[in-house]
């Protein structure tokens, strides 16, 4: 791999560029999922290939290929100088980027169990009893179960010396339970939604997760919402449940302080941003208890954000993006760090793998729980009216990110601090600012969750991602409920 | 490019790897694609991407697996297919698994063209020509800019042990553009096979007229409206719909067509087909599995008349309660490639033309007071079987009164069902070849749509 990449420097040298980087990557996978008692899809794929980054006469070029023979390497390189030879024929100023101490380092993920060592009858067993277990529920009408595993290793060259070598494991595990009758649909997803819980961590999650001893819960879940009561539509106090506040972080947090966005550069697909540079250490974002960072170093979890370097070779960093309830930073790469004055990227770049080039993500975008006790039972006896959420069931919100709605699976009515009846359908919406101004509660360490959204679209060509989001359960006051079906 | 003598040479070292299946089948991809994007008037990012996939499922009696490489050296390829084998022996046998098409059911009358050397040929300094003029453009009414030029060609083939063999290539151009102001935005996209189709000067004052017109604007009270739908904001809001036409979504009782095929789920002048041979659609005409694509009508006059299936569906259907319910039950060329949950899906949707079509003109001239919107986002399902959708608008939207478009308004959104706006309306235009973000591709017409439900309005 080192060969590649050293033939990719020197060609982009010899050609005129002033700065390249090579990055190498080797990715493997595996999915396996079930569906009503079979086999739903059972797959291995691997994917390897080199992508070349340069900057020629001031502008950027980028070229991917599958051949890693020296020719196809060199006319790759050559490539992508000739590709940004012709950027600079519609450019307004030159690409500076923030200096970086060029790195020589290896890092893997820690894993106790490698999970591509396990084998497939012993995943496909655990699905097939998840599903037995969901479908032993009288009303449920189809089970899916998944099982995802994923092994990156890529090496990263530029020419300014850097040398990085990084190998990245990645588990998803998720399974839903659906009851038709009637004139509706029903779900009810564990640990989330849309593919459940995935982290950088080994098979060892599997075991984490009490996969098998929540199935009939949920089974019974989905059948007993056919029959609850429809979710009021008014103000109310709301209370989300984990996976569901990491959903609304990574929509109304962790894409606004994306620096491209804010700076222009994803206006025609992602969106713009809200949070103009004159918000930067002036907008009150949150109320006092809301403290978010964007942490991709491996003391903040094993998060799908988390890495030891970013792939232009920034070392993983936290940085904090609210402070009691202060807005204070974005996320940054080396070429767009100094637009917020800071000398430094905050080593957010990253690709989809190596034939994309590499853009700002996010990396684990996590709201800090309350460092005074509070569990979520607690937190739910302490509210005199209200309706708790959880699991999310649908999202969208608009492309400045302000005006959000979502839809969760489950809802209860809580009265004078106990659930008094299980609700369907519910949903909340509201202004990005607004939201996070009302909180008035969060739950404690013991109840925060390193979430992982696996499939987040963002680029052109899009690139599907996966970011991480620490939450625990957290209360919000005046919220609007139920637009989501009002007038239809 | 992967030419199909070198996959059929491929095809051949994989047959000879898997000896010990009892069925090989081999899908290969392939692709140049190259893409300039800009922002800011500048361009800001400029690519172009290489790359191979064989695709290999190995079949032992029921049981049938895939395992998937970019490489097409001989180890490559004999531990792909040993991966394959791996994974479908351990399995338990799938009573539903048929064996694999033979070339009977993959042959096809037509190949209808859609590789356009002009299109493969197009360089770097083209596409930036291309944004130089669209940057001219933006400067010239005093905007910024920013979209892609891009322009790609890809085969896509599938062989098996049963003699099937099929090939086919595509280029792929196109062009999308925001324009935005202080306060405002406009937008336009268009794509094609045939770089000659698309005219990036014609988008590029579309986007900045939209923008100038919406300049400063005005907010007004959520709720329901007159809405003219541009084809793209159409398409966008019914892709949601489509997979629910697959048999399979039926049978797991997860489609909003359960219990409505039949019926008259929509209004009377919605006609709908699934065409990949209709002269303005792209695509392969074969399925996953190698079998031909059919013209298959969806929905007659607002009833939706049939469901579309993969081989293995259609015989479930046959089986099952559902079967005297759901219209002509056979394979349709719709599966996706084997092994997966989702059965099918009708993938090259065209409306048909109504009887008097209206230009949007037309249709803002006839409207006292609505809403014309350009373009939609962040589309999420809602409702499953009601089929409600929430989304915002975005990038040109507009009050017209009195027949005239007035002024531009602050975005809304929307929580609006699918069967309750294709039974609402009033007008349609012309089909064109839309496409926008939240959709595949496909043929449809700007709509006006009466009682289109706005709930909330953004701060923009």
């Amino acid at each position: 791999m080192q060969d590649a990449a050293s033939w990719a420097l020197n060609i982009a040298a010899l050609r005129g560029a002033s700065y390249a980087d090579a990055r190498l990557a080797d990715d493997r996978s595996r999915a396996l999922s079930t569906k009503n008692g079979k086999v739903g899809s059972a797959s291995d794929s691997e994917s390897l290939g080199i992508g070349v980054r340069v900057i020629a006469d001031g502008a950027w070029g980028f070229a991917a290929s599958d051949d890693l023979s020296r020719t196809a390497v060199e006319a790759t390189a050559a490539r992508a100088v000739e590709i940004a030879n012709s950027s600079a024929r519609v450019k307004q100023h030159d690409i500076h980027l923030a200096p970086e101490k060029p790195a020589t380092a290896e890092w893997t993920t820690p894993i106790k169990i490698d999970p591509f060592t396990t084998s497939v009858e012993q995943n496909l067993d655990l699905l097939l009893k998840i599903d037995s277990e969901l479908r032993s529920v009288n009303g449920v009408t189809l089970a899916e179960t998944n099982l995802n595993f994923r092994r990156e290793e890529q090496c990263f060259a530029s020419s300014e010396g850097a040398d990085i070598h990084q190998t990245k494991y990645t588990t998803g595990v998720g399974y839903a339970a659906y009851a038709f009758a009637g004139s509706e649909i029903q779900k009810r997803s564990y640990p989330c939604s849309y593919g459940g819980q995935w982290q950088n961590k080994g098979y060892e999650l599997i075991h984490e997760l009490k996969l098998v001893e929540n199935a009939r819960r949920i089974g019974e879940e989905a059948v007993a919402l056919l029959k609850a009561d429809q979710c009021p539509e008014g103000v109310f106090n709301v209370i989300l449940e984990g996976s569901q506040l990491g959903l609304q972080i990574h929509e109304s947090v962790g894409h606004p302080i994306e620096l491209d966005r804010v700076l222009g550069m994803e206006a025609n697909f992602a969106g713009t941003s809200f949070l103009t540079l004159d918000k930067l250490r002036t907008l009150r974002y949150g109320s006092d208890l809301v403290n978010f960072v964007a942490d991709a170093r491996q003391e903040h979890g094993p998060g799908l954000g988390t890495f030891a370097f970013d792939e232009e070779g920034v070392p993983a960093q936290c940085i904090p993006i609210v402070t009691h309830g202060l807005f204070t930073g974005y996320l940054s790469s080396r070429e767009t760090a100094h637009t917020i004055g800071l000398n430094r990227s905050g080593g957010t770049l990253r690709a989809e793998g190596w034939n994309r080039l590499p853009i700002i993500r996010m990396t684990n975008v996590s709201i800090l729980p309350d460092e005074k006790p509070l569990t979520c039972e607690q937190l739910i006896s302490g509210t005199d009216h209200g309706i708790y959420m959880e699991t999310n069931r649908s999202w969208s919100i608009d492309d400045k990110r302000y005006n959000f709605q979502f839809g969760c699976e489950l809802g209860w009515e809580i009265k004078n601090g106990k659930r008094v009846r299980m609700l369907k359908n519910p949903s909340y919406s509201g202004i990005t600012t607004e939201f996070w101004n009302s909180m008035d509660a969060i739950c404690s360490r013991d109840e925060w969750v390193l979430w992982g959204i696996p499939h987040c679209g963002k680029g052109q060509p899009q690139q599907v991602m996966g970011t991480g989001h620490g939450a625990s359960p957290a209360r919000f006051a005046k919220i609007k409920v139920g637009s989501a079906y009002r007038g239809t | 490019m992967l030419t199909q003598d070198r996959a059929s040479d491929v095809f051949q070292r994989i047959k000879r790897y898997s000896a010990a299946a009892d069925e090989v089948e081999v899908l290969f991809y392939a692709t140049h694609n190259a893409l300039t994007r800009f922002a800011n008037n500048t361009i800001h990012q400029n690519v172009a991407e290489e790359n191979v996939v064989v695709s290999v499922r190995t079949a032992f009696g029921q049981r049938t697996a895939r395992a998937t490489t970019n490489k097409l050296d001989d180890e490559s390829l004999k531990r792909v297919v040993q991966a394959s084998e791996a994974l479908a022996k351990v399995q338990q046998p799938d009573p539903d698994l048929l064996p694999m098409p033979d070339a009977g059911e993959g042959a096809r009358a037509t190949q209808t063209n859609r590789y356009f050397e002009q299109t493969a040929a197009i360089t770097p300094e083209q596409r930036a020509e291309i944004v130089r003029k669209i940057v001219s453009i933006a400067e010239r009414h005093k905007l910024t800019t920013a979209g892609i030029v891009s322009n790609s060609e890809f085969v896509e083939g599938i062989f098996n042990s049963r003699g099937l063999a099929d090939w086919h290539t595509q280029t792929s151009s196109e062009i999308s553009i925001t324009m935005l102001a202080a306060d405002s935005s406009g937008w336009q996209k268009a794509n094609s096979p045939n770089v000659a189709n698309l005219d990036a000067v014609h988008l590029a004052e579309t986007a900045a007229r939209k923008a100038l017109e919406s300049a400063g604007p005005r907010e007004i009270p959520a709720g329901k409206y007159i809405v003219i739908l541009e084809p793209a904001a159409v398409l966008d809001m019914v892709g949601f719909m489509f997979y629910d036409f697959g048999g399979q979504a039926v049978l797991d009782q997860r489609s909003f067509l359960n219990n409505r095929v039949g019926t008259q789920v929509f209004g009377k002048n919605v006609n709908i087909w699934d065409d990949v041979a209709h002269p303005l659609q792209s695509g392969a005409p074969f399925d996953g599995e190698g079998v031909r694509r059919q013209k298959v009508q969806l929905v007659e006059n607002g009833v939706v008349k049939r469901l579309v299936y993969a081989r293995a569906t259609a015989e479930k259907m046959k089986q099952s309660e559902h079967k005297d319910k759901v219209g002509p039950i056979a394979p349709t060329g719709h599966g996706f490639p084997l092994p997966n949950e989702m059965g099918e899906a009708p993938m090259n949707i065209v409306f048909g033309t109504a009887a008097d079509p209206k230009t949007t003109d037309q249709m803002i001239a006839s409207t006292e007071r609505g809403v014309l919107v350009t373009r939609l986002w962040y589309i999420r399902e809602v409702d499953p079987y009601e089929k409600i959708l929430t989304g915002m608008t975005r990038d040109g939207t507009f009050y017209i009164e009195d027949g005239k478009i007035r002024y531009g308004v602050r975005n809304f959104r929307f929580n609006e069902g699918l069967m309750h706006m294709l039974s609402n309306v009033e007008e349609m235009g012309t089909p064109v070849r839309a496409s926008g973000e939240e959709s595949f591709d496909m043929v449809v017409p700007a709509m006006k749509v009466k009682e289109f439900n706005f709930t909330e309005v953004t701060k923009f």
